[in-house]
């Protein structure tokens, strides 16, 4: 019996799976080129992990500080990623940004207003500029509801809490997904001429983490199956300042608006320890004394930047260090104070979010008191190899934008170039994935077969001998990541923790899951650890492979950065059932551009 | 506070019934039901369904009714409770159940299909958008949103009344209404399909809406009795009234 048949079956131009800031924005591109798109997302619409994004949208607007520009933009996003970015996505990045960002304004956004009226723009770590468009430190949740009132006003097919599992294929390129309904169980076949992967990174692989349920890294699984390529898979980001106490909120985001408004990073011995922690590829641009750094916010002319906002990767290892070193809190973490720094009015207003999470889940009133915080995995820089202009993967009809996708943020993001990144690449993907949908013609073929053995294979967790929990091996895969190919890391550790994934492979075939198919948590969570440990072990065999330090890989084994991993790429691709690594160079960015880069310092 | 054993009732089941089932388990420190929810599943019941997601009141997903009170699970802390109490956790009652503590919630993201868009009026000369901040306050109070749903949960007109709901929209789109209509810059009039299709008029001001929600949106001072004047000058405005009969409208 043929696949359609069998299973509930729809036919589109182009699938968007994933319904966050990228997806969304994917979404209504590709349906206003006019052609049949269908938004898939895991969680009900306006869940994603957009909505949980606080400080802002990077956008060279110079509505605060008319000097800012593109390039200015661009220099700090490459000098932030330590210049493993794809310089053209840098560039497109950079100059498309403040265009997506009135967009947004037209379909409704209120960002906070400058006294002229027009959008407010806050400092934020490696940014030269005051630069992040925001709401207060709920930036994120207003982004997400206009791009999610906009695609629902614009009539966009919307397939809620329906999950994914695989991409078909006809030949090369790209024929369909399959996946399964949380609510039934039951499978669903898409045929669709091209699909946009946009379904963020894999931090739940970790113990602590930022990241919801939803970070599974299916999207990066999914495209390694289907043959694409991966790049920086070993770069993850640790944001530096997670909550760390109560230990039921562990890892809990606390925004970098927090040091951007005038916070600082102190040390149990009350000591503001970032200035001991300032690298020389830094020290031209940052503040050496308290008097210069706390000059900066008000005047940009005459100071250089706190070092409380260094790039992310450069103060989580700082506060790594000052905890391992015996100056943590009691909870071993370090204190972040906005307290003694700025009146309880100005804090409310600026972070309402943060003030409402610590007094509700840690008895701590942000205007008072120092907040405790501590790294947590927070964003894949790595993920999906992609044409800078048009996203595409190099599957032909695969498209990736967003977290998934890999190249813009190099080594280590920048605060506030996630959400702009979403609305500049998500509106790209849909663009190209519409024309690729446009120039196709003749009938989609899925391979029934295929389906079948897949439709099998999503079935075995009910099957299973063994009598192992899908949540004991997640939990286990956590410890694994957290201790083993964490902040800082070793090649002894790393090849540790490849036998341990090896060992949580075998016994995820030994998962038996009970209860039936109706939304059903344990049976969802055994098939998202099929994605968490394949792109666990892509992360782990790119961190092996590089041997240096750069950005948001940081090994004791190589602890300095080197001039001969500065020029490549590391790249996974999955070849029958296993990855192969290789090195790739990186591409070379022109003349003038190099020039930005250095005259801009 | 030393670690300690709870009791928890949880609702288990689908449309076709079910019944509350007890669990004993210990907690930890500065734990909230949804983590207790959490370890339930991880240790005694793998397949009790719950939606969650970012775990910090940003996202409305896990919206419940804890010990009979609707609230986000991921903000109720263990500690507010009295040590040995049983703690209830029912699904929230006005839409359909799925299963366990996941309901049908798909009633309002139909009602959001209906809503008027916005309709901004042309920019500035300058090629700008200009609205001030305090132009901007109250709308973007409606903003902070997070779509839990618990005002619908709560609201009498469709909780206790089914038949309700194809003529109601329910405080969370009042509030959106709300915020669309004191946007600065729009131009598109709503007033008819509030009145009609959204059926203001069967809001009685009980407030039950404005005290769930967990985002302190002053929903009925701030947003519902703004929009019931505004149908009030404009249906019931006798001078109105008279213009409009002199203009054959």
């Amino acid at each position: 019996m043929a696949a359609e048949g069998k299973y509930e079956t729809h036919e589109y131009d182009v699938i968007v799976i994933g319904a966050g800031g990228a997806g969304l924005r994917a979404a209504i591109e590709a349906s206003a080129q006019g052609v049949k798109t269908a938004l898939v997302c895991k969680s009900l619409l306006g869940k994603a992990h957009t909505v949980m994004a606080e400080g802002g949208i990077a956008a060279a607007l110079g509505n605060v500080y008319p000097e800012d520009n593109w390039k200015v933009h661009f220099r700090d996003t490459m000098r932030g990623g330590k210049m493993l970015n794809n310089w053209r996505m840098a560039q497109i990045h950079a100059q498309e940004a403040p265009e997506r960002v009135l967009e947004l304004e037209e379909w409704g956004a209120l960002f906070d207003r400058t006294k002229d009226g027009l959008i407010l723009q806050r400092d934020f770590g490696g940014h030269r500029y005051a630069r992040l468009a925001h709401v207060g430190d709920r930036t994120g949740l207003e982004m997400i509801r206009t791009l999610q009132q906009h695609a629902v006003h614009k009539g966009i097919d919307v397939y809620m809490e329906c999950n994914v599992q695989r991409l078909l294929k006809d030949g090369e390129r790209i024929s369909g997904a399959f996946g399964y309904w949380r609510e039934s169980g039951k499978f669903v076949l898409f045929k669709c001429k091209a699909v946009v992967l946009a379904t963020g990174g894999g931090g739940k692989a970790w113990k602590i983490t930022s990241n919801s349920w939803e970070y599974t890294g299916d999207g990066i699984a999914m495209a390694l199956d289907a043959g694409a390529d991966l790049i920086d898979i070993e770069m993850i980001q640790f944001h530096p300042t997670g909550m760390v106490w109560p230990p039921s909120v562990r890892g809990i985001l606390v925004t970098e608006g927090v040091r951007g408004d005038g916070g600082t990073l102190t040390n149990s011995l009350g000591k503001r320890f970032m200035f001991d922690y300032i690298p020389d590829f830094f020290k031209a641009e940052t503040a050496e004394s308290e008097k210069e750094a706390d000059g900066w916010y008000e005047d940009k002319k005459n100071n250089r930047r706190t070092p409380d906002l260094l790039p992310r990767d450069e103060v989580a290892r700082a506060i790594n260090a000052e905890v391992k070193a015996g100056r943590g809190t009691s909870h071993g973490g370090v204190f972040l104070d906005i307290a003694s720094r700025r009146p309880a009015e100005y804090i409310k207003r600026r972070l309402p979010s943060m003030y409402h999470q610590f007094k509700e889940l840690a008895d701590v009133d942000i205007t008072k008191e120092p907040m405790e915080v501590g790294p947590t995995c927070h964003y894949f820089m790595g993920g999906v190899r992609v044409d800078a202009d048009t996203t595409a993967a190099t599957v032909p009809g695969l498209f990736a934008a967003g977290e998934v996708a890999a190249g813009l943020h190099g080594a280590n993001r920048l605060g506030g170039n996630s959400l702009s990144d979403l609305v500049v690449f998500g509106r790209r993907a849909g663009l190209y994935a519409a024309e690729h949908a446009k120039a196709l013609k003749g009938p989609l073929a899925v391979d029934a077969g295929q389906i079948e053995a897949i439709a099998q294979e999503l079935l075995a967790p009910f099957n299973g001998k063994g009598g192992e929990n899908p949540y004991t091996i997640h939990a286990d895969l956590q410890d694994c990541m957290q201790n083993l190919v964490g902040i800082i890391r070793t090649e002894t550790e790393l090849k540790e923790a490849l036998d341990k994934l090896a060992a949580f492979k075998q016994r995820l075939t030994k998962v038996n899951i009970e209860g039936n198919r109706q939304y059903n948590p344990g049976w969802h969570l055994a098939l998202d650890l099929r994605s968490m440990l394949e792109v666990s072990e892509a992360a782990t065999l790119a961190a092996i492979e590089r041997k240096e330090s750069r950005g948001g890989h940081t090994r004791d084994d190589y602890p300095k950065t080197d001039a001969k991993f500065a020029k490549v790429n590391v790249v996974v691709k999955k070849r029958k059932d296993d990855l192969h690594i290789s090195q790739e160079p990186l591409p070379e960015m022109p003349e003038e551009l190099k020039k930005i880069v250095e005259e801009q310092k | 506070m030393a670690t300690q054993e709870v009791t928890m009732r949880v609702w288990r089941g689908d449309a076709s019934g079910g019944a509350f089932k007890e669990y004993r388990l210990p907690i930890g420190e500065g734990m909230v039901v949804l983590d207790v929810i959490h370890a339930i599943q991880a240790t005694q019941a793998n397949d009790l369904a719950v939606r969650w997601n970012c775990k910090a009141g940003k996202c409305g997903s896990c919206s419940a009714e804890i010990n009979g009170k609707p609230r986000l699970m991921c903000m109720t802390r263990m500690n507010t409770f009295k040590p040995g109490e049983t703690i209830t956790v029912a699904p929230i009652k006005s839409f359909p159940l799925i299963r366990d503590l996941v309901t049908d919630v798909s009633f309002n993201f139909e009602k959001a299909k209906t809503i008027p868009p916005l309709r901004l009026k042309p920019k500035e000369a300058d090629g700008t958008r200009r609205m001030f901040q305090e132009d901007i306050d109250r709308a973007q109070e409606f903003h902070k949103c997070i779509e839990c749903f618990l005002c619908q949960n709560v609201c009498h007109v469709i909780r206790d009344h089914e038949d309700n709901k194809k003529h109601f929209a329910g405080p969370r789109f009042f509030v959106r209404l709300a915020a669309l209509e004191m946007h600065p810059l729009d131009t598109n009039d709503r007033k008819q399909f509030i009145k009609e299709k959204a059926g203001l008029g069967f809001c009685n001001i009980t407030k039950c809406c404005t005290e769930v929600c967990p985002e302190n949106i002053h929903i009925t001072d701030n947003s519902i009795i703004p929009l019931k004047e505004r149908l009030v000058d404009e249906f019931y405005d006798p001078l109105a009234w008279l213009f409009r009969k002199i203009g054959g409208k």
